[in-house]
């Protein structure tokens, strides 16, 4: 898996991201390969699930969309704009419209402010430049919209809310200088299921209402295939398959893909739990496997996987896959298949 | 020592013996907010070989409750009822005696498997400690059962792992490391809080599986406490649904699958996205939260929350009860999910216009495009 190529981009995204790697340096003179040429992109108003496991790589790749840390190498294209190659302050400008959500919203907020603070500092850091003029309206709007009564919650602070509560304040946050993009990385994982409900359906009608594009990072495939128009399944800092959400989940054809769905535990006992799923481990990042990282797990592991890095290729009309022996689609053609098919 | 080894196993020849029988146990915290209450009149019973699931939500008691069984508990806390492990009643036992039994017969296997081990000791000596201790056996036959424990709960090269400290493990191999000391001196008992929460779905499949193989292999009765409906489905004989405090909902795995009538057990299944829905299906959330546990309602504890509620429900408590013709079915509810009365309350609030959606009413429901 864990492929390369850009065959999947489409045109007019609002994000595009184009062989981007993340490398963080471990001393003596090794490296973690966190994301190795991974290509995604977005279009406006659409949701794109990143989902994987831990170490994937998937959160990387959300924060290096955002500048932190910047990419060791690769495009971030945002509105027609390379932004990896803007000076701090173009950056900075920038910001606005790019808004990021946590997974801990407790801790993503600070414990010694009031809410009503923490939701307003982005106006007062920006108000003037955007020329946004009534700030405690919009405050008060905005924290409305997510679900939260103004009045009541505004002089408190985050302690006192439950987290649920917490996040609905990090969304409002996130809302009140009307963002283009927000990345949600991991927003519903520390919540109770029934919170996580309130959450996701908060998510889609801000989504709505705000005319947001949305990347939704997180490791539970049922929240993401719920939130998203398309979704792309990352394996060890790569992308394994990208497509619709309805269709992956429906066909997955990566091995992976197919791994993962499968050790879901359903809430049915009628379906029995999967005896098989993955077995072993994930392999270092620090010296990921020759050819398509996952061949160590892989049930369809062959020679040419360990030589050869898969390329992501169309398997059905907006289904993309990296993977020379995916399930339920025809082999990838070799390289030398390739070149004879050129024309001369 | 080997006497009380082969006691054991003689007693694994009887079979439907009751090993754990909780009667009524109540768990109070005295805070300066007042007395807290996590666990409030809980009862059930467990038999040798069997699983039971203890489901709730964050602050529902699920966690305390398996802590009063074992009782690691703060000194001021006030536990009340029995708890009966095999004829002795674990609520009255001395600390010293208490030592005896935790690890020995009873074990826990926590969530979090990073801060359950000692990250300044080697695996081997965490493992070998309890065996040394309850088993009474030499250094080199110690280290011999760490290495059978180790390559039984499938991590590979044991021999190198016991020299290594916890952070060289992956979350995944600590967990089984975790479950290793649990089974170390052949528990009848085990309660795994939580083991998987803090694990990536393919790893917590496969925890899952050596729990599951484990417990038949050893025959030992298990207490399953998780947050997830989806873990203990497959995986369990009998589910307790736990809210604020109390049991709510008890019944066998497919019963409860089958046939919900607690409206919290509903919502708690309807809330959860599922992968055989249509991405961008509205999910039925549950409103607001669970009570206070120092301030808790008169009537119902689910009653400000749930869809069903009746003016009886605010200001009676309902009884733990079993459904007619099935006594392994008990609910807590007055107007129980697929009954006449339980259709007619629902009925009577939709017509009122007391189910709302939150935020978005039109949209409630429906897929949004």
């Amino acid at each position: 898996m864990a492929g390369i190529g850009t065959a999947h981009l489409r045109d007019g995204s609002l994000l595009r991201v184009e062989h981007m790697h993340v490398e963080f340096p471990v001393g003596g003179g090794r490296k973690v390969n966190a994301v190795t040429d991974v290509s995604i992109d977005v279009m406006e108003g659409e949701t794109l699930g990143l989902v994987g496991e831990s170490g994937c790589g998937k959160s990387t790749t959300g924060r290096a969309i955002m500048q932190l840390p910047h990419p060791t190498s690769g495009k971030v294209i945002f509105e027609g704009r390379d932004i990896t190659s803007l000076s701090t302050e173009e950056l900075r400008e920038l910001r606005p419209k790019l808004q990021m959500i946590f997974q801990d919203p407790i801790s993503s907020l600070n414990p010694r402010r009031k809410v009503k603070d923490i939701v307003s500092e982005p106006l007062s850091i920006w108000g003037k430049k955007l020329g946004s003029s009534n700030g405690p309206e919009r405050v008060r709007q905005v924290m409305e919209d997510v679900g939260l009564d103004a009045e009541q919650v505004g002089d408190r602070r985050p302690h006192e809310f439950s987290g649920g509560q917490c996040q609905r304040i990090s969304i409002a946050r996130s809302l009140v200088l009307d963002p283009k993009l927000i990345i949600c990385d991991e927003p519903v994982s520390a919540l109770d299921v029934s919170v996580q409900a309130q959450i996701l359906n908060l998510l889609e009608d801000m989504k709505t209402r705000y005319g947001l594009t949305l990347v939704f990072i997180a490791h539970d495939l049922a929240v993401v295939k719920n939130i998203s128009d398309r979704v792309a399944v990352m394996y060890l800092g790569r992308v394994c398959e990208v497509a619709g959400a309805d269709t992956l989940y429906n066909r997955p054809t990566h091995p992976y893909t197919a791994a993962l769905l499968a050790s879901i535990p359903e809430p049915d006992p009628s379906v029995k739990p999967n005896a098989g799923g993955l077995k072993g481990e994930l392999p270092s990042p620090i010296s990921p496997p020759s050819g398509c990282r996952f061949r160590t797990r892989c049930p369809n592991a062959q020679a040419r996987c360990a030589e050869e890095i898969p390329v992501m290729r169309e398997i059905e009309r907006e289904h993309f896959v990296a993977c020379h022996f995916p399930v339920d689609a025809p082999v990838a053609p070799s390289e030398s298949q390739l070149l004879a098919a050129q024309p001369v | 020592m080997s006497e009380s080894l082969l006691e054991r196993s003689s007693a694994r020849s009887s079979e439907h013996e009751q090993l754990l029988q909780v009667q009524d146990l109540k768990t109070y915290f005295p805070t300066p907010r007042g007395l807290v209450k996590a666990v409030d009149g809980v009862s059930f019973e467990l038999e040798r070989g069997k699983t039971l699931g203890i489901v709730g939500e964050s602050g529902s008691g699920k966690s305390v409750l398996s802590r009063s069984i074992m009782r690691l508990l703060p000194r001021k806390t006030e536990l009340h009822g029995q708890v009966m492990f095999d004829g002795r009643d674990l609520t009255n036992m001395k600390q010293a005696e208490l030592r005896d039994v935790w690890g020995a017969e009873i074990a826990m296997v926590f969530q979090d498997p990073m801060t359950s081990l000692n990250p300044v000791m080697r695996i081997g000596p965490q493992i070998t400690e309890s065996i040394r201790h309850h088993l009474g056996v030499n250094k080199a036959e110690a280290r011999e059962t760490a290495i059978a424990l180790l390559t039984s709960v499938g991590i590979p090269e044991p021999i190198r792992r016991l020299k290594e400290y916890p952070h060289q493990l992956s979350g995944g191999m600590r967990q089984r490391v975790t479950i290793a000391i649990a089974l170390a001196c052949g528990p009848r008992l085990l309660i795994a809080d939580e083991p998987t929460t803090a694990l990536d779905v393919t790893v917590q499949a496969q925890i899952l599986d050596l729990l599951k193989v484990q417990q038949s292999e050893r025959f030992m009765g298990m207490i399953l406490v998780t947050h997830d409906l989806g873990v203990v489905a497959g995986r369990t004989d009998d589910i307790a649904v736990m809210y604020a405090g109390k049991i709510v909902e008890q019944a066998p795995t497919d019963e409860l699958f089958a046939d919900v009538k607690m409206p919290y057990t509903e919502a708690l299944l309807q809330s959860i996205p599922r992968l055989s829905n249509h991405s961008h299906t509205r999910l039925q959330s549950i409103k607001g939260r669970p009570p206070d546990l120092v301030n808790l309602p008169k009537g119902c504890r689910f009653a400000a929350r749930c869809p069903y509620v009746q003016d009886k429900c605010l200001a009676e408590e309902p009884p733990l009860i079993p459904i007619t013709g099935k006594p392994d079915h008990l609910y807590r509810c007055w107007f129980p999910v697929g009954t006449a009365a339980g259709e007619a309350a629902l009925e009577s609030n939709r017509a009122a216009g007391k189910i709302d959606h939150e935020i978005d009413p039109a949209a409630a429901g429906e897929i949004i495009a």
